[in-house]
């Protein structure tokens, strides 16, 4: 039987505050556990939450940039459960009416635009951690995390497979970079996803029973523990079985995905609207505010790079995957005119691979726009082969300076007169009369052997003359050859 | 709403509360009783009426995100039952 599959995403972006959604603790990563636990993050008695402003200024931020409607009035519930690293036995977040609701998310994957629909966006607090290490049979809470503000971010069930989850991820995964709202750093936990996957033979309206898979740290493991999950309920249903809705937890060490709590265990979160909390109020003005201070959209950018440098779909997609790139690519073009693929391939070539190579951003670069742009003007005008290039790159990437000047301390400039590469070719014929008097009498084998010399002579300096073959058509008289040699190039 | 010994149970499982099985027949009368009082409630015709989410009819005051905050730890472990290497100890809750 064909199956389809369906998956639906909910996001946790952490968003990059000072303080905490509630309290004014500091939210930095990596503090001594719970120095930056205030009495509100302990929930000790007598405490009431003070909401952050711009926790909620970051969501009207997303909204716009989602095209959601933003609530001019949204509520705050209690999400009741228990658990030692949520002090209160409740999370406040947002049940009934969320900060932000509809809009949609537009995923390239492989050339296809794909919508995906978002149900909605809340505002919530995050909780503490739990460390189970040995701490003589007991947990340690460390509760620096509880209160940071986060904002879920919820899809449709809109995708159909695990690589158009992953790009939808990616692609929320830059725009809240791009927005400046979250630093999404995985590994910090500053962005996590859980996946909601079901299967239905193919054309049935009806969703199958889905699962949900918890935290899914890094887009690598989201895939394969997505295939694992489309895997084990096709297998499981074509063997006589049912899917049992439930939450898995994904091993990546066995590549498996495992029930963590069934349905019959789910909690009763009993949500209530929060009598700590007034009703949340934005008004248009706010909006219109924020509004005019963002930036131009990863969206709207790319098509701008297609439409105005003429560059592919996907060299624009590559350029916008983040917005330090992008910028990036920008500032190169004003120092360089006309050749937007040259400075897109140089971007996601040369320079990407360095970066990575030494384990920096974008930011971080050690060649400046306007260094980089010095040295594509160069390879423009034809001073720099594609080699020579990469060569004063690789100078300029470990010492600095300006291409101009490595070139000329360098003696890399490209032998552009012709007078100069007559001269190296006549030494050259002089050196080896045998040779050419062979070619003379009609071997022309001899030809790719002064085509050799000439290349080392020169030290790489004249590929383009070469290889354009003017060794072929300008040379040959100095050979005495007439007829075109049959190893040309 | 009639409430069933398994619905107690259950509820009586989430919410983390030991119930002894004497104590079962008290708790479905009780716990039925309120129930009729919510049937009471939720008898009431309230078409068009716009729910209530606060008894104060007042907007929710925003503070600038700055740290005001310093590092109290000790001071509020000073009251905590157990504590190691800076984190709260709690008898051990994994799934």
């Amino acid at each position: 039987m064909d199956w389809e599959v369906v998956i639906g995403l909910e996001t946790h972006a952490q968003l990059a505050t000072h303080s905490k959604i509630f309290s004014g603790a500091a939210t930095a990563f990596g503090a001594a556990p719970n120095a930056q636990a205030c009495a509100v993050d302990l929930a000790l008695p007598g405490v009431l939450p003070v909401m952050n402003r711009t926790a909620v200024e970051y969501a009207i931020r997303f909204g716009l940039a989602a095209q959601v409607v933003i609530a001019k009035r949204s509520i705050f519930a209690r999400k009741n459960y228990f658990y030692p690293d949520l002090p209160k036995g409740y999370q406040i977040s947002q049940y009934e009416i969320p900060v932000v609701s509809g809009g949609q998310i537009v995923v390239e994957l492989e050339g296809l635009e794909i919508p995906v629909r978002l149900t909605r966006a809340h505002l919530e607090a995050d909780a503490g951690k739990s460390l189970h290490e040995d701490f003589h049979g007991l947990s340690g809470i460390d509760l620096n995390r509880a209160g940071t503000p986060l904002l879920e971010i919820v899809s449709a069930p809109d995708m159909r497979s695990a690589a158009e989850a992953v790009a939808y991820a990616r692609t929320l995964h830059n725009l809240v970079m791009w927005l400046d709202i979250c630093d999404g750093n995985m590994q910090e936990g500053s962005f996590r996803c859980d996946a909601n996957v079901s299967v239905r033979p193919k054309g049935q309206q009806a969703y199958g029973t889905r699962c949900e898979i918890k935290n899914l740290n890094s887009f690598r493991f989201m895939e394969k523990a997505i295939e694992f999950e489309i895997r084990r309920q096709i297998a499981l249903i074509e063997s006589g079985g049912n899917v049992v809705q439930e939450t898995r937890l994904y091993d990546p060490d066995r590549d498996e995905t495992r029930s963590m709590r069934s349905k019959e265990d789910a909690q009763d979160y009993r949500y209530f609207p929060d009598p700590d909390l007034l009703p949340l109020c934005i008004d248009a003005a706010w909006i219109e505010r924020v509004r005019n201070a963002l930036p131009e959209l990863p969206d709207a950018m790319r098509r701008r790079f297609v439409s105005d440098f003429g560059l592919s779909p996907y060299d624009a997609s590559v350029l916008t995957a983040s917005f330090d790139q992008a910028q990036y690519f920008q500032a190169l073009m004003h120092f360089v005119q006309g050749v937007a693929k040259l400075c897109a391939n140089w971007v996601s070539g040369e320079l990407s691979a360095a970066l990575h190579r030494d384990g920096l951003e974008i930011r971080h670069s050690r060649i400046t726009p306007q260094q980089l742009g010095g040295l594509l003007r160069r390879i423009q005008d034809g001073t720099l082969s594609g080699k020579m290039a990469r060569e004063i790159f690789d100078a300029l990437w470990s010492d600095g300076g300006e291409a101009d000047t490595l070139i000329e301390s360098k003696g890399l400039k490209q032998i552009s007169d012709v007078s100069t590469l007559e001269k190296i070719v006549e030494a050259l014929m002089a050196a080896h009369p045998g040779q050419v008097a062979e070619y003379r009498a009609g071997k022309e084998k001899v030809f790719g052997f002064f085509v050799g010399l000439a290349m080392k002579a020169c030290g790489g300096r004249a590929m383009p003359f070469l290889k354009t073959g003017w060794l072929a058509n300008e040379a040959l008289p100095f050979l005495g050859h007439s007829c075109s040699p049959a190893g040309s190039f | 709403m009639a409430l069933t010994e398994n619905d107690l149970r259950r509820l009586a499982r989430l919410a983390r509360i030991r119930v002894e099985d004497n104590e079962v027949g008290t708790l479905l009368t009780q716990l039925s009783g309120i129930l009729g009082l919510i049937d009471q409630l939720q008898a009431v015709d309230t078409r068009g009426i716009e729910p209530l989410s606060h008894a104060l009819d007042l907007e929710q005051r925003l503070r600038p995100d700055e740290v005001t905050e310093v590092d109290r730890r000790e001071q509020f472990q000073a009251v905590a039952p157990q504590v190691e290497a800076g984190l709260y100890l709690v008898p051990k809750v994994i799934e």
